[in-house]
């Protein structure tokens, strides 16, 4: 087909040309969809792992909350972090709206419940021979709690790829509270969205070629990492 | 266990039947695929006029709004039947190059340049759109673009040219969006910006606007005293040898329809009720030829 040979011949050039417009789309990407993943693990992971491990009133509706936000459409993720920060919404006054922060924002209330969603399931996976011997050998609960997390690490690495699939490719919700605005909060996905309303196919298939070429690099760093954690 | 299996099974049904209502029951009705312009959608105009051809002559018209550029696009690669666009210059090169078999025109419109009530780089005042825009570029006011190549956009770029003005690529003062008229409307409101409008859409989207004012352009077409900001709007036949699909016959209907006076009329009423003046002037060949010297 013509125009993916043309699509992947403008990639390769646009990429070897450090194009600037590409370097500062892919740069907005990479600090959008990272700090998101950072901030959704960071805050994600304990979470639900204490969702998996301890036992709470109100645990299990708060596995349900977990589970449908694992299901969250994106774009209606967009719309409500969008009315909230609005001038009219309750957090107008942070002045978020169409900058890269309310992009973090939403894409981390996207990645959010798959960290604690899928840790949760991969603690509870250890089995439970394992727990008793560390609690038998006079670990604390925290302790107990780490050493299980720990155990459970090739689900965390799982949870973490999960969220990070999520986010790197997502459009709608970056669209919705980016506004993709040129040099400022355009990134691959909504770059792509431009391109192809504007019928310039191959540009907009070089740069779907750029985003899988940094989902797989995502995925093959991530997955290096959880081969060299091995013990 | 049981009630896990009747569970499953449970979902498995509710699977099936979503896949079974969404397929279509019975053969479809004959389709005409109308490729237009996000702003001439956003408008309401074509929700307004088109049941009554799809009532007269049996057909669903499938309208696919997005920007000029890939309307256009879609024409040339034979994906739709017919095109209605508003960047003349585009449309010329599109019949010459093949893709189309004529422009007809069929309506006009205006542009304005809508802002916060409190007008900053005092755009109430300016001669002319090419001033009003050198102002906003003195005063460094937000300043929304369609950024999209579209006919909005390319009026926008001619009126900057006009000023002797390039719109910067990376300033902190102009937005190049690169959406629709209603996405780039509603980020000028919410930024309290300045954006190059055509009147039609924003009238139809202006209780959703609150922070928005017309600031130049007058409040009615007949009013507008630039003619540079003149929008003329054209159906184009998509040339049928692209491929066997192109219903060539039905949308020589469709545009006869739409030139045809009964239907130049009722776009001449869209929007009197709902707005208090009409958003579209009807401008085809059997229009003028009916009111000339009237």
């Amino acid at each position: 087909m013509e125009i993916l040979k043309d699509a992947l011949v403008q990639a390769i050039g646009l990429l070897l040309r450090f194009d600037p417009a590409l370097l500062e789309i892919v740069w907005l990407t990479l600090r959008v969809s990272g700090s998101a993943l950072v901030l959704a693990c960071l805050a994600g992971v304990p979470f639900g792992a204490l969702l998996g491990l301890a036992k709470f009133p109100g645990r299990r509706w708060l596995l349900v909350l977990v589970s449908t936000g694992m299901g969250l459409p994106p774009v209606v993720a967009g719309l409500i972090v969008y009315l909230l920060l609005s001038r009219n919404g309750p957090l107008g006054g942070l002045d978020w709206l169409f900058t890269p922060n309310a992009m973090i924002a939403a894409q981390t209330v996207l990645a959010f419940p798959l960290a604690a969603g899928l840790t949760s399931s991969a603690v509870q996976e250890v089995p439970a021979g394992l727990r008793l011997q560390i609690q038998s050998l006079g670990a604390t609960r925290w302790q107990e709690r780490w050493l299980v997390l720990r155990e459970a690490r090739r689900g965390v690495l799982a949870a973490v790829l999960a969220a990070f699939g999520r986010i790197i490719a997502e459009v709608g919700a970056v669209l919705l509270v980016g506004g993709n605005v040129a040099g400022k909060t355009r990134v691959l996905s909504t770059a792509i969205v431009l391109e192809t309303r504007q019928g310039n196919f191959a540009l907009a298939l070089a740069l779907g070629f750029v985003l899988l070429g940094l989902a797989l690099l995502g995925n093959a760093i991530l997955l290096r990492l959880e081969a060299g954690s091995r013990s | 266990m049981p009630s896990t299996k009747r569970t499953f099974s449970g979902f498995l049904l509710f699977c099936s039947l979503l896949v079974l209502a969404a397929c279509n029951a019975g053969p479809p009705a004959r389709t005409l695929r109308l490729a237009t312009t996000t702003s001439t959608y956003d408008s309401g105009l074509l929700d307004a006029i088109l049941p009554d051809f799809e009532a007269r002559y049996g057909v669903e018209v499938e309208v696919i709004a997005v920007g000029t550029g890939q309307a256009l696009a879609l024409g040339e690669q034979g994906d739709v039947d017919v095109v209605l666009v508003h960047a003349p210059a585009k449309e010329e090169a599109f019949v010459e190059a093949g893709h189309g078999s004529a422009r007809f025109p069929i309506m006009y419109n205006d542009f304005v340049i809508v802002g916060p009530q409190d007008d900053p780089a005092g755009v109430r005042a300016a001669p002319n759109a090419a001033a009003a825009l050198a102002q906003i570029a003195q005063t460094q006011s937000p300043f929304a673009s369609r950024g999209d190549q579209s006919g909005t956009h390319s009026r926008e770029l001619e009126l900057w040219a006009q000023a002797s003005l390039t719109p910067p690529a990376s300033e902190d003062w102009y937005y190049s969006l690169g959406q629709g008229m209603g996405a780039t409307l509603n980020f000028a409101n919410e930024k309290l910006a300045y954006t190059l409008a055509d009147r039609g859409t924003f009238l139809a989207l202006q209780s959703n606007l609150p922070d928005l004012a017309i600031l130049f352009g007058g409040q009615s077409p007949a009013d507008n005293p630039d003619p540079a900001l003149r929008n003329f709007y054209s159906l184009i036949p998509v040339n049928p040898e692209k491929n066997s699909s192109i219903q060539a016959d039905l949308a020589m209907t469709f545009v006869e329809w739409f030139t045809s006076i009964p239907t130049q009329e009722k776009i001449a009423v869209y929007g009197l009720e709902r707005f208090g003046q009409q958003l579209f002037f009807p401008d085809s060949d059997l229009w003028r030829r009916e009111n000339e010297g009237k």
